[in-house]
């Protein structure tokens, strides 16, 4: 089977990956810019297609429990949201990190705090990659910066969260969740057969019950299981760096943005290399994790850095760890749903200079 | 003079009078002399053995005192989120529909955090079981008002008695969910006495085999007591509970399907 | 070739719709497109815009405030986004309804009397036609065919009967466009 060319918006495009990446279920609650997700998932059938689960729970808490319900019967479950219905979704996150159960959870990220707005915005960093509900966990993040990534990062995720049973945040922004793009779907695949043996599936009488929990009351024992999770989290950090680098050989100051951010900073460089500067971007693909040996080989070769960011300046402290002052790292950031300009980027560049 | 009579010579086959179910764990309950859960615990390990559902049920744990009931019951479990039980229920079901999915939720669990994921999981229709243990009491925490302690009930959290005026009333979940269209069959039962013991085994039973018929969901009440919280020996706490929840809670069916809809299986 | 366009007028002009063809119609021309919507209660009733870019390179930002051409299609719009265009662009409105023309000196300004025309085929849901078919002919980018395959394919089967009536008016809009 080849793969299908449309042109889709980004949160249609998570909703077709979905059902193309055989996922079991998805459970959601409609909140700006992201509400396509259900709606397309609504619309395409998929329960006839592939079997589908499509349900619209009564609020964000209970569907993040519905994947929590879901995820530890061994299926390839997600939810999507905005950023007021990802915080409300932050304790069954955390229980879901605790359980070490996989699953997908989508942030189609608008400006805040509170209600905010509904534009774009990329405020939600610190939330996503420093854990974001109680205890110390991580999820995996994931940050696209096309529709197309939109739809194959679906895929990706569900791989990674079941290698490390670990549930992976896609954190996407409105612009890219509402915007229209060419974007090439992969052909449909069957839903996986297999069972985790870790998943609850009724006790057949050969093997012990399994008891999917995030509960231990004895403190030795809970501090194990932390241990487990950081040299899980550890090995993550090792095995699953993923970014992309824009004219970095010859770059002298170096952007460093995601998602749309990212697309912005490489018209930035077209304009500023236009005037003879030497501009590249370091686009990291995970946020967590970070790609902190690459910040840290560049940091030796660019004379600066700046963190470009949809926030007040969020990522741009993990660009400072990185580069462990060895050049001097700023931060642009436009705020509310605004998104910066390339022009006013490339201006930051050259004031700085 | 009779022979003293040793522990081995009394505990042979053709003196067993009682069994524990394959279903319990040999583990140690953990509960408070005199509270219902063990009971509870007991009667819904029995039907899952007596109806052959061992290898089919994924039940739900709570928070609350029965957070740890994943220890006892030997059969597939999830622990929820405090009140999220129905929710994660509602998952299970509906991407496992074979099996014999319930909750088992305390007062606080569901009619208090979890109102929401109650209501609409009901109103849905989700074919699971909900166990729901109304002691008037958080025990868990040490004693604070639930959303079910009586009005002029003592607790940590009101310590000089509910007053509905400042605190509100209590809730009625049951009497709430059994308006919903999408629930089967709703009864409010106790444990206090052998007969009722056997009325909510019968009820659990009855659910159980509901469920396989698809039928939406049923949800039992067990009106039980608490005397750590309510601060009484185990016989009094019957007592109190008799003279007072029930007149609140009155025990008994409130929404029983007819007949001929118990018996046709749901297309 | 980089193409960056904005399309604004009132919600119900089929100003999203327009965009969308436009952006299809690129991509069967093998072209990089991005269709970016301004979303939210504003398009309810309000003023509705798209920004399209067409490109045979990789699109860097979908959100751009300068654009190679402005299809502005009511007063408002007029007003908030005739300085957005860059010198030299072009600018499309629709006169119907103006009572301020636009004034740039440093740009091509191209007036397409949409509404009136789609009014006289006594069909108002083609207004946007009328209008892309004018942009088709003072940009040739994207083929009149391949806007009739984009139409084929956004359009569900029971509407196919409108092709033959949006075929015609892309033909009027190519006709009647005139630069001011």
């Amino acid at each position: 089977m080849e793969k299908e060319l449309r042109l889709m918006k980004g949160n249609e495009a998570v909703a077709e990956a979905a059902i193309r990446a055989g996922a079991d279920g998805y459970f959601g609650y409609p909140i700006t810019p992201q509400s396509e997700v259900l709606e397309y998932l609504m619309e395409a059938k998929p329960h006839e297609r592939t079997g589908m689960v499509v349900l619209q729970a009564e609020s964000e808490v209970a569907a993040i429990n519905m994947v929590y319900g879901g995820a530890a019967c061994g299926k390839r479950v997600m939810t999507s949201s905005s950023s007021p219905g990802i915080s409300l979704k932050q304790e069954g996150i955390s229980y879901i990190a605790g359980a070490e159960l996989p699953c997908l959870v989508v942030n189609v990220v608008r400006g805040g705090p509170g209600l905010g707005t509904i534009q774009p915005s990329q405020s939600d960093y610190f939330q996503a990659t420093k854990g974001g509900g109680h205890g110390d966990y991580h999820l995996i993040v994931l940050a696209p910066s096309s529709v197309q990534e939109m739809a194959d990062f679906v895929d990706l995720a569900f791989e990674l969260a079941f290698k490390y049973r670990n549930p992976v945040m896609m954190l996407s922004d409105g612009a890219i969740g509402q915007m229209m793009e060419k974007v090439w779907l992969s052909p449909q695949k069957e839903r996986s057969k297999t069972v985790p043996e870790w998943a609850t599936t009724g006790k057949p009488p050969t093997r012990e019950r399994v008891i999917i929990t995030s509960l231990d009351l004895d403190p030795m024992a809970q501090e194990r299981f932390n241990q487990k999770l950081i040299a899980k989290y550890n090995e993550i950090r090792e095995k699953e760096v993923r970014y992309e680098e824009f004219q970095c050989e010859d770059a002298e100051y170096l952007f460093v943005a995601y998602g749309t951010s990212a697309r912005v900073c490489q018209k930035s460089i077209q304009l500023a290399r236009a005037q003879g500067i030497k501009a590249g971007l370091l686009r990291p693909v995970t946020l967590f994790p970070f790609p902190v040996n690459r910040l840290n080989e560049l940091a030796d070769k660019v004379k600066m850095m700046i963190s470009v960011e949809m926030s007040a300046g969020q990522m741009v402290e993990d660009v400072m760890l990185a580069s462990n002052g060895k050049v001097p790292v700023y931060h642009y950031g436009r705020m509310g749903g605004m998104v910066p300009e390339p022009e006013e980027v490339t201006d930051f560049l050259k004031s700085k200079i | 003079m009779p022979q003293a009579t040793g522990i081995n010579d009394i505990i042979k086959p053709e003196n067993l009078v009682y069994k524990r179910t394959e279903v319990m764990t040999p583990n140690i309950l953990h509960y408070c002399p005199g509270c219902g859960h063990g009971t509870v615990h007991r009667i819904l390990a029995e039907v899952i053995e007596e109806e052959g559902l061992q290898t089919e049920a994924i039940g739900v744990s709570p928070v609350g005192c029965s957070v740890l009931l994943y220890n006892y019951l030997d059969i597939d479990w999830q622990e929820a989120a405090h009140g999220r039980a129905p929710a994660v229920a509602t998952a299970i079901k509906r991407l496992l529909p074979d099996k014999f999915v319930f909750t088992y939720q305390g007062d606080g669990d569901l009619a208090a955090i979890g109102t929401a994921e109650t209501i609409h999981a009901c109103n849905r229709g989700e074919n699971i079981m909900i166990i729901f243990i109304n002691n008037g009491i958080y025990g868990m925490t040490g004693g604070q008002m639930a959303p079910t302690t009586l009005p002029g009930m003592k607790s940590s959290t009101s310590p000089y008695g509910r007053d509905v005026k400042m605190m509100g009333n209590p809730v009625k979940m049951t009497d709430i969910v059994a308006t919903l269209p999408g629930t089967f069959y709703v009864t409010r039962q106790s444990v206090h006495t052998p007969a009722n013991v056997r009325k909510t085994k019968k009820a659990i039973r009855k659910a159980a085999q509901y469920q396989k018929l698809n039928k939406g969901t049923c949800f039992i009440e067990v009106v039980s007591n608490c005397p750590s919280g309510w601060k009484m020996t185990p016989v009094e706490s019957n007592r109190w509970m008799e003279e007072n929840m029930f007149p609140f809670y009155p025990l008994g069916d409130m929404k029983v399907p007819q007949e001929s809809e118990s018996q046709t299986t749901n297309k | 070739m980089t193409e960056e366009i904005l399309i604004a007028g009132f919600g119900g002009q089929g100003v999203l719709s327009m965009g969308k063809i436009m952006a299809y119609s690129a991509m069967m021309q093998d072209m990089e497109v991005s269709w970016m919507p301004s979303y939210g209660p504003e398009m309810r009733g309000g003023t509705a815009n798209v920004i399209v870019i067409i490109s045979d390179e990789r699109i860097s930002s979908p959100i751009i405030r300068h654009f190679d051409t402005g299809i502005l299609l009511n007063q408002q719009s007029l007003d908030k986004f005739e300085d957005s265009i860059k010198p030299g662009g072009v600018l499309v409105y629709d006169g119907n309804g103006i009572n301020r023309h636009p004034v740039r000196k440093d740009i091509s300004i191209f007036r397409i009397d949409a509404a009136e025309e789609a009014g006289r085929m006594k069909s108002p849901k083609v207004n946007n036609m009328i209008v892309l078919g004018g942009f088709m002919k003072i940009k040739p980018i994207i083929t009149l065919e391949n806007v009739i395959k984009g139409l084929k394919k956004s359009l569900p089967e029971r509407y196919h009967n409108l092709i033959p009536v949006n075929e015609t008016a892309l033909q009027r809009g190519m006709e009647i466009i005139r630069e001011v």
